[in-house]
């Protein structure tokens, strides 16, 4: 399989860029510290239900501002190369996995961070855990393509903010209501038919970017 | 005639669904005894049609966006942007007449419905997409991104209303345990309403196409003036 070859090698490559450009992961990092410190300073320790509406606001803050950087950081003659030599599916999927696994360290991060400034409100943190993880992703699978869309129209991260806010509504809906299981005691009927419909809808999003994606950098 | 009846027909399917609309008598039981809606369930008439519509019109901007992508011709990047903006413009009077509605019968213009979330959602996705148009100057690559954009967010704004509204209580009807779909409730529609209440769907469709057509063969036109001059 020479795409799953591509995928892997185009993966590294980012992987790479982030280990030896450290300021970008460690500009994320100190953006999801200060931010949560910040709110700790403003907020103290708040409430469940606020607890869970900060939280996943906060979430998607950091996912504009992890993923913003992914298309924009390749230059133009740059993109054309990858292009050429591993094809633009190869090279969305390779995007779209290295960006859910950042996103998913970000997310355990503010986690932590949630827990030890904010308060430590979950009943049940092993769940809340998984739940943060399949956020994380779901959240980063839509701003990436939302990217490369803001990236093509040479825009900031201010236009994909516009483009993707109305879009991850229904995941932070979700997501909001399968969290509120893990404040209480009680396992809540539906949580099956949720998580369900969540990962139903990042199987649409990644089906959409696999198809639409080489339109986008057709030139 | 033979190319535009379907614009009379729009005409007097809308005529005939303000008149009857206004004079049709409401089931006593649905209209008085079960809840408190009166005369306002006449703008079932009028709100509903609105998002029937709406739903229409923008499949067909997505249709037109796909055909871009696989065609890229102007006009297929037209079509798809002018039925956008009608849908836009159908998704607010929908907005607009539900927010009348609520505020007589739910005692407040915005309740936090799953179902009006889901319309300002609508709107805000498709205002994204002509603030996305206007921020590509290149006519090419503003269409093929523009359509990218669209077909993607119809794909998750449609699972998100025929969904998410089934799930959760709501007080439009079609919530979580009763009866009906995100639009219509399940047998409070009596045959004489029904009667008003498809014409005027189609009646609104048809209007909708007409506007949408009549802004493209604007453009047209004035596209062809800046080619000769």
């Amino acid at each position: 399989m020479s795409n799953t070859k591509h995928i892997v090698a185009l993966f590294k490559k980012d992987l790479l860029l982030e280990i030896r450009q450290q300021y970008t992961f460690y500009g994320i990092l100190l953006y999801v510290a200060s931010t949560i410190f910040v709110l700790y300073l403003a907020m103290g320790q708040p409430e469940d239900k606020v607890w869970n509406g900060l939280f996943w606001m906060i979430q998607l803050f950091i996912c504009v501002n992890a993923v913003a950087k992914s298309f924009l950081q390749e230059s133009r003659g740059r993109m054309l190369y990858f292009y050429s030599i591993a094809g633009a599916r190869d090279f969305i999927i390779s995007k779209l996995l290295f960006n859910a696994a950042l996103m998913v360290l970000m997310s355990i991060t503010s986690l932590v961070l949630f827990r030890l400034l904010l308060g430590d409100v979950l009943v049940n943190p092993l769940l809340f855990t998984g739940i943060v993880c399949l956020g994380g992703c779901s959240l980063s699978l839509v701003f990436t393509f939302l990217a490369a869309i803001a990236a093509r129209a040479q825009q900031n991260a201010a236009l994909m903010a516009i483009l993707g806010f109305p879009l991850i509504i229904p995941q932070v809906l979700i997501l909001m209501r399968i969290s509120n299981i893990a404040f209480s005691d009680v396992i809540q009927s539906g949580l099956g038919q949720l998580i369900g419909l969540l990962v139903g809808l990042d199987v649409l999003v990644i089906a959409l970017s696999v198809i639409l994606f080489p339109f986008l950098w057709k030139d | 005639m033979r190319r535009y009846w379907w614009k009379i027909l729009s005409i007097v399917l809308l005529l005939y669904a303000f008149t009857a609309g206004f004079l049709v008598k409401l089931p006593q039981q649905v209209a008085y005894e079960e809840s408190n809606m009166y005369e306002s369930m006449r703008n079932f008439f009028f709100h509903v049609p609105m998002w029937f519509s709406q739903m229409a019109i923008i499949t067909v901007s997505l249709v037109y966006s796909i055909k871009y992508l696989r065609n890229p011709v102007l006009k297929n990047d037209w079509m798809a942007a002018e039925f956008a903006a009608t849908g836009t413009v159908m998704g607010t009077l929908g907005l607009t007449t539900g927010a009348i509605w609520a505020n007589y019968t739910w005692g407040a213009p915005w309740n936090n419905d799953p179902k009006q979330i889901g319309a300002a959602i609508a709107l805000l996705v498709y205002l994204a997409y002509f603030v996305l148009r206007n921020s590509i100057t290149d006519i090419d690559k503003r269409g093929r991104i523009a359509a990218v954009y669209n077909i993607f967010a119809y794909f998750i704004y449609i699972p998100m209303v025929m969904i998410l509204p089934r799930m959760v209580e709501s007080l439009h009807p079609g919530g979580k345990g009763v009866e009906g779909n995100p639009g219509l409730s399940g047998n409070s529609l009596d045959p004489a309403m029904r009667a008003i209440f498809w014409p005027a769907v189609l009646g609104w469709i048809l209007l909708g196409v007409w506007i949408s057509t009549l802004n493209v063969r604007t453009r047209v036109l004035e596209d062809r003036k800046l080619t000769i001059a």
